[in-house]
């Protein structure tokens, strides 16, 4: 029997409603992640792209079609449950960081385990290990606005990879960094995809979206395209010797 | 998350913003602090009422010669003798809820030792006065029943006379004072009683046998008595009713027609007693009132407090439940928070309002009585305020939408 595919959308629609206005958001998306895929997916503004990574992240609801996650449908599932689902299964990074400020980097790191219900030591081992992972170990005690927007990044990327997630979801991670950091944080990504992470991207760059191994075009809500391509390999100064000690 | 973290993570929060968190709590601060003074001195206040009362004498009655009507410039009671001899044995013997009784006269009357000489007030009466009084003698004996019948020159002083007459720390038992030049033998010291709650020196006095009195200090008329009665009730519950039936017995022995006013009066002094006590418990009532609504501005404060914090920290919430945490878990979290800046300043109402009533209290010469309960209520009740108006922006917190919340500015 054939592995289920770990994302799996079935013509998924999102309509927003406001006032009288119907926005279609999404009008019926079909299409199938599997483990350790990096997937970058592009278009215009307004395409639908934060809107389909919010659904696949389940803080949102499609309003139509189904969505599996690991085979299961999730769309059903009540926000406690989601909640449950979202903190085992998924990490998130986002354009802005979202770290908590006036909070020191590994606290931010644990955020995730602290909702997981895991022991502060334990919490406090698999931070740490999260952080030396991006190669930010030393800066355990530093706090975000002490930190480069690219530190910062990074230390949002150990805290969606501190409770090992299947899936990171990154919506224009790279947003708000130059080319160098931007390319440091793909190159991150992939080495998380050869470890079986799946990794799904949104970006406006092309040069961002060469590093990915399948690029999906989406424009008005639909799906444009789907090619899957060789990946770009990413080199940059390293600074991740520490990786093969904590495999995901 | 265990309660233990949510705490943690609560406190945290509340000490980013530690002057915002201090002045939101002041109003619950005032609130208890002013609960506990208020309450402190106003028990204080109580048990002091409740002190002296108790010293005058145990479910004690007073009965005055005189009529009502006869009072203001006509003189009032006790200046017109009605009482009798024979009325004072009626309520001895007739009147079962009567424990004891003894008629009391009075003069005021320099007393001499060999070296000193003091003004004070004589007393006569008979033994059961000691006995209605409470009042037992802290060297030597009481009077007894032989030296009233024999009209023994006796005398059973206070411990101020004690003091005064014959120095601190003497033992004038045995040794003689001159009552209006007359020598009487100082058989008892009483203990001291201290003062009454008008600053009367209750230990300031000279009992002798009533007989001796009317015999050598203060000439009486033959069958009135020129005084007054002192009556204890058998207990407490019963001093009503043996008021009602002393007043009875006398009207009867008076021939008094119905309608016709008393020609004496009673005193009825744990009414006076309850009846101050009821003053103060209604004061305290009232300040607890004017405290209880500053305990619930205190709680508006947190609310609008926390309802800002909620909007400040939209994004923090949107992220904390991205990495997966549950309604739940929000709600609890900003309770939590209401919760510990309510009880802290719950806590630091405590301990400033029990400084401030020892302070005032010091200061005026008052006396306070910290009661635990009470302690414990205000505390309690301040967690509540913080539960009860935490509630909604908590639940407010705990309803945000996580894509919205991530995207606020
Ligand atoms: N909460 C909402 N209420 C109403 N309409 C919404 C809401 N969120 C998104 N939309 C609409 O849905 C459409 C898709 O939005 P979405 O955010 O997914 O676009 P996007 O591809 O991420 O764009 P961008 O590249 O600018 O981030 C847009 O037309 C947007 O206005
Ligand atoms: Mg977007």
């Amino acid at each position: 029997m054939p592995q289920p595919s770990l994302i799996q959308f079935q013509n998924v629609a999102k309509v927003y409603h406001m006032g009288d206005v119907e926005v279609h958001a999404l009008r019926g998306v079909t299409l199938a992640i599997e483990q350790g895929e990096f997937t970058a997916i592009m278009g215009a503004s307004g395409s639908g792209k934060s809107t389909l990574m919010n659904i696949v992240g389940l803080l949102d609801r499609p309003t139509g079609g189904a969505y599996l996650l690991e085979g299961e449908p999730v769309s059903t599932l009540s926000t406690e449950r989601l909640a449950e689902v979202r903190n085992r299964t998924i990490g998130f990074v986002f354009q802005s960081f979202n770290l908590l400020s006036r909070t020191s980097a590994l606290e931010n790191v644990e955020l995730p385990l602290l909702y997981a219900g895991i022991g502060s030591a334990e919490r406090r081992r698999r931070a740490t290990a999260s952080l030396e992972r991006v190669d930010l170990g030393s800066r355990a005690d530093h706090h975000p606005n002490q930190m480069s927007g690219g530190q910062q990044q990074r230390v949002a990327i150990a805290r969606a990879l501190v409770t090992e997630p299947r899936v990171i979801l990154a919506d224009e991670p790279t947003g708000n960094l130059d080319s160098r950091t931007s390319v440091e944080v793909m190159k991150l990504f992939q080495e998380l995809g050869n470890g079986g992470i799946t990794v799904v991207l949104v970006t406006h760059e092309p040069d961002i979206a060469q590093y990915a191994s399948r690029v999906i075009h989406m424009r008005d809500g639909r799906v444009l395209s789907d090619e899957r391509q060789e990946p770009k390999i990413a080199v940059v100064p390293p600074w991740t010797q520490g990786d093969e000690e904590d495999p995901p | 998350m265990n309660p233990l973290q949510t705490l943690r993570v609560a406190l945290r929060a509340l000490t980013r913003n530690k002057m915002r968190s201090f002045l939101t709590t002041l109003g619950v601060v005032i609130g208890v602090s002013a609960v506990i003074a208020m309450v402190a001195i106003g028990d204080g206040a109580k048990a002091r009422v409740e002190a002296t009362f108790a010293a005058m004498g145990s479910n004690m009655l007073i009965v005055l010669p005189g009529t009502s009507t006869a009072g203001g410039a006509m003189g009032g009671f006790g200046s017109m003798p009605t009482l009798t001899w024979d009325d004072l044995q009626a309520i001895q013997t007739e009147i079962p809820t009567v424990r004891a009784a003894a008629a009391q006269l009075r003069t005021n009357a320099q007393v001499m030792s060999e070296e000193q000489n003091w003004g004070t007030q004589v007393f006569g009466t008979s033994p059961e006065y000691f006995q209605i009084r409470t009042w037992p003698v802290a060297m030597g004996s009481l009077l007894t029943q032989g030296d009233v019948d024999s009209g023994n020159k006796v005398a059973v002083i206070g411990q101020t006379v004690a003091d005064k007459l014959f120095g601190q720390n003497s033992n004038p038992v045995g040794q003689s004072l001159r009552i209006k030049s007359i020598p009487f033998t100082v058989v008892g010291v009483l203990d001291k009683k201290g003062q009454s709650q008008w600053g009367q020196d209750y230990d300031d006095i000279v009992i002798v046998p009533v007989t001796t009195f009317q015999q050598k200090i203060k000439g009486g008329l033959k069958n009135f008595i020129e005084g007054s009665v002192a009556v204890s009730a058998t207990s407490a519950d019963s001093t009503s009713r043996a008021e009602s039936q002393i007043r009875a017995l006398l009207r009867d022995r008076h021939r008094l027609p119905l309608g016709a006013d008393d020609d004496f009066s009673i005193r009825n002094l744990s009414e006076i007693a309850s009846a101050q006590q009821e003053g103060t418990r209604t004061l305290t009532t009232l300040l607890a009132a004017i405290a209880a609504v500053s305990l619930l501005v205190g709680g508006i404060g947190i609310m609008n407090i926390m309802l800002v914090s909620v909007t400040e920290r939209t994004r923090e919430i949107g992220l904390r439940m991205a990495v997966g945490a549950k309604p739940a878990d929000i709600r609890l979290q900003f309770l939590v928070e209401a919760l510990a800046l309510a009880v802290t300043g719950g806590l630091i109402g405590v301990a400033l309002g029990v400084f401030g009533a020892w302070r005032l209290a010091t200061s005026f010469g008052w006396e306070v009585l910290y009661r635990p309960d009470v302690i414990a209520i205000a505390v309690g009740f301040s967690g509540l305020v913080g539960v009860v108006f935490g509630l909604y922006p908590a639940h407010k917190a705990s309803r945000l939408d996580p894509i919205t919340a991530l995207r606020f500015e």
